[in-house]
């Protein structure tokens, strides 16, 4: 018998010592930095956590983690995490992506796992741009932006992932900002204690090739009000705010997905009845 | 040499939608069993959802049967609206007889004009003189009378199949099949039906395929709609829930192939199954599944390609994109079931192979093999599961890609403490960094090469039958068309052959070909698709006798017994 008591996991017992590919100065340090406060102050085991990812700057995560994680294709980042949440509902499943992989090339994705409602945080680091390509412009990128694929810009309108996310049926969604650390961390923390699908879109600024959001850190605000159950009137406040107000947003009550493997799998079963004649 | 086998009877029923063609079939089928018959029946259905055409192609035989005979016995029509959508799967001669019904339109040319003698049968007045009789009863009781069916074992079918309508409703049914039945006067041989017959088993190759997953410790499976591969997932879903598992419907085959790595890497043998669409949209994910070391299983369900091609047909053209579809250097694996009945031990394999590998295995069914029901001994139980080489006592210096002699390193599961890793499709080190050195990428990829080529086979690679000089190679539902035809030969030909049915594809068993083909001085590779992509495999990877020829077609144009014995025939006097 053992009279220790636990030792208190601290924030940097949860990371990998992997040294980061980002940018001096990227938004991603913060982020990093976030969850790893969030995971420690809700003392979940790093065995028992899992980060998925799909391709891009933010999809490293993962690796700079010290729980379980996977870094797979571009855009499939939620379908992975579906699949491992299901087969492994005692885990805490954690998915992270992008702008470019959670809303271009994985947006259809999106929508299903906010539908689902599966048990998982969805996290999306924010920068209006493809920064591992080098500065492309994604679907949150504004029209006017001049990239060399776009030279004056697309000419089209970024999209809502919030509204989208809303609409599709998340159960949490919240806007957090990098360089609060701590609003971001309490918001991670929150978005990762309530069941069915959290969404948390991080404004995190591409120092490379967005040099312009280093205003950032002054345009964010707290919401004016407080968070609502009424999905309609979260939509209406996201769709009409500045886009920077940044907290939890919206808080719903929905059936998270059911279906999921059991710890005991059952190996007695047999089928073979049903095929005699 | 394309003489109809006398133990075998094959008849066509043919309606437009709603006349309950398919339902007569399966109640055949199932009254054939009882009478210890073995048999196996495909549906032909024009391109409507609902409603136009559709034929039950039914064959019965006193001995197992894997495929089709190339004509009919018997063609009953209860009508032939859009008969023209399906007739060409259909060949009747002048040994045929072809039932209609005075009530409706006159047999189409093309069939009167074959000689085949036409019988009337007043299938809709006999049904209206029951109440609650229904047509395709009456055609069952006659084909189940010209096959030598009991009519104890017909009304027993019936029951069975339409107990839930009722008691008026069976009566109903099992009165107009006698009505049918005692119209039949035969003139074709009747079949030999056993009294002391064993167990029978009706199963789908889609269904074996599911049970094949099950019985090997799958118990994830995600699932998105295709032709013709749902009936895998739709058999599954309720199942695996029984089994302790769960099937997920994904929003796409891209999500699919994903949730089955994810659920994978989290420790649960998992599936998807797919038609060639959705294996080009998987395809990205197997490659996932080859570099991050997750066991995984993807049934494709062949269909005619390319692009949408003709979904409801069989081809066995995806073994291109199959074996070379990954980009990289990326071994994997892929099976293919060499019968209907085959796909229980071939999926269970596969689920083995994924396990034991931590690799991804392909199987490569298709549309005939698929959907086709049997008639079949029942199935018995092999001892291949799922076990996979785990990592549960962490040491500190542990590497979840670590170098071992047979490529396999051991795998911990999330939970397991120490053990913590990020599974990556990024190459890595043997330590799961991301590394993009020379030495990282040279290792990892011998690594993943050796545990799929060093991996233990044992027999399985291939079925072999006959010692002959003469080899035939082929694989899927044509290798059962194959063996048919061999069993046609007369016996001084048939000594000369030897027949190769490859189960596994992918990796090439250069020394077990070789142990195969010793002695053999000529070969012909028989498959279905346009451009002989298995014979073209085979010389690229396979020390091969100088005189290789090639028999292949493209589906939906499939092979049939008779006449790829007329054609072996042909080809061993040469």
């Amino acid at each position: 018998m053992s009279a220790v008591a636990p030792c208190k996991l601290k924030a940097s017992d949860y990371k990998s010592g992997t040294k980061p590919v980002w940018c001096p100065g990227c938004g991603d340090y913060h982020v990093l930095a976030s969850v790893t406060k969030a995971v420690a102050a809700l003392q979940l085991a790093p065995e028992n956590i899992a980060v998925i990812s799909g391709i891009g700057c933010s999809s490293r995560l993962p690796a700079y983690l010290n729980s379980y994680g996977f870094h797979g294709v571009h855009g499939r980042a939620l379908p992975l995490a579906t699949g491992l949440k299901v087969a492994r509902p005692d885990l805490t499943v954690i998915c992270a992506s992008g702008d470019g992989d959670g809303f271009s090339i994985g947006g259809n994705h999106l929508l299903h796992a906010c539908r689902r409602n599966i048990d998982i945080t969805y996290i999306v680091m924010d920068n209006e741009i493809y920064g591992m390509t080098k500065g492309q412009p994604s679907p949150t990128t504004a029209p006017d932006w001049d990239t060399d694929l776009a030279p004056g810009g697309t000419g089209v309108s970024p999209f809502h992932p919030l509204v989208i996310a809303l609409a599709s049926g998340a159960n949490f969604v919240a806007r957090a900002f990098s360089g609060d650390v701590k609003g971001t961390t309490r918001t991670l923390a929150e978005a990762i204690s309530h069941p069915g699908f959290s969404f948390v879109q991080i404004l995190s600024p591409c120092v490379t090739f967005r040099p312009d959001q280093r205003d950032w850190k002054t345009k964010v605000h707290p919401p004016p009000v407080e968070f609502t159950t009424d999905a309609a009137q979260a939509a209406r406040r996201v769709m009409t705010d500045d886009g920077f107000n940044i907290g939890v947003l919206y808080k719903g009550s929905r059936d998270k997905y059911n279906q999921s493997v059991e710890r005991e799998v059952n190996f007695e079963c047999d089928f073979d009845g049903e095929f005699l004649v | 040499m394309t003489d109809r086998p006398a133990h075998s009877f094959s008849v066509a029923l043919l309606g437009k939608g709603g006349t309950g063609v398919v339902t007569a079939g399966d109640m055949l089928l199932a009254a054939a069993a009882r009478c210890g018959l073995y048999g196996l029946m495909i549906r032909a259905v024009g391109p409507q959802i609902r409603g136009g055409e559709s034929a039950a192609l039914v064959r019965l035989s006193t001995s197992p049967v894997d495929c089709l005979d190339d004509r009919f016995d018997v063609l009953l029509g209860i009508d032939w609206k859009h008969a023209e959508r399906i007739l060409g799967d259909i060949s009747v001669d002048a040994d045929s007889i072809v039932v209609t019904d005075p009530a409706e339109d006159e047999v189409p040319h093309s069939i009167s004009a074959t000689g085949a003698e036409i019988r009337n049968l007043e299938m809709a007045g006999l049904a209206e003189s029951v109440t609650g009789g229904r047509v395709n009863m009456v055609a069952l009781g006659y084909v189940g009378c010209l096959a030598g069916i009991s009519e104890a074992a017909i009304s027993h079918a019936i029951e069975k199949n339409i107990a839930v309508k009722g008691r008026a409703a069976v009566a109903a049914s099992v009165a107009a099949a006698k009505l049918g039945a005692a119209s039949a006067t035969s003139s074709v041989p009747t079949l030999a039906v056993r009294k002391e017959a064993g167990d029978r088993w009706m199963i789908s190759g889609n269904h074996a395929t599911g049970l094949g997953a099950i019985r090997g410790g799958v118990r994830f499976a995600a699932a998105y709609p295709i032709t013709p591969a749902t009936e895998i997932l739709e058999w599954l879903a309720p199942r695996l829930k029984d089994a302790g598992g769960a099937l997920t419907q994904a929003e796409d085959e891209l999500a699919s192939v994903n949730m089955a790595i994810g659920a994978s890497f989290g420790g649960v043998p998992s599936l998807t199954a797919t038609s060639g669409p959705g294996l080009s949209l998987m395809i990205e994910g197997l490659g996932l599944a080859v570099c991050a070391e997750i066991p995984l299983v993807v049934v494709n369900v062949m269909r005619v390609g390319p692009s949408t091609g003709i979904p409801t047909k069989p081809e066995q053209s995806d073994f291109n994109a199959a074996v070379y579809g990954l980009h990289g250097d990326a071994p994997h694996i892929v099976v293919a079931p060499t019968s209907v009945s085959d796909c229980v031990f071939t999926t269970q394999w596969a689920v083995h192979l994924a396990e034991a590998t931590q690799a991804p295995v392909i199987v490569l069914s298709d549309q005939f093999i698929g959907q086709a029901n049997v008639v079949a001994d029942p199935i018995p139980a092999i001892a291949f599961f799922a076990k996979r080489k785990l990592a549960e006592n962490v040491a500190a210096d542990f590497e979840r890609h670590a170098i071992t002699a047979d490529g396999i390193s051991p795998m911990p599961l999330p939970g397991t403490r120490g053990g913590q890793y990020t599974g990556d499709g990024l190459e890595h080190s043997a330590g799961a960094k991301p590394s993009g050195s020379i030495g990282d990428h040279n290792v990892q990829l011998d690594k993943r090469a050796r545990k799929i080529a060093n991996f233990d086979y044992g027999q399985h690679w291939a079925d072999i039958e006959g010692d002959g000089e003469l080899a035939i190679v082929s694989w899927g539902s044509t290798a059962s068309v194959v063996r048919e035809a061999l069993q046609r030969l007369p016996d001084d030909l048939a000594a000369k052959l030897k027949l190769i049915s490859m189960r596994l594809l992918l990796p090439a068993r250069q020394d077990e070909m070789a142990a195969a083909l010793d002695g053999v001085k000529r070969l012909i590779v028989i498959e279905q698709n346009h451009t002989g992509q298995l014979y073209r495999f085979l010389r690229a990877w396979y020390d091969l006798p100088a005189d290789v020829d090639t028999l292949h077609r493209p589906g939906p144009d499939v092979f049939r017994p008779g006449e790829v014995a007329t054609k072996l025939a042909q080809w061993c006097r040469q």
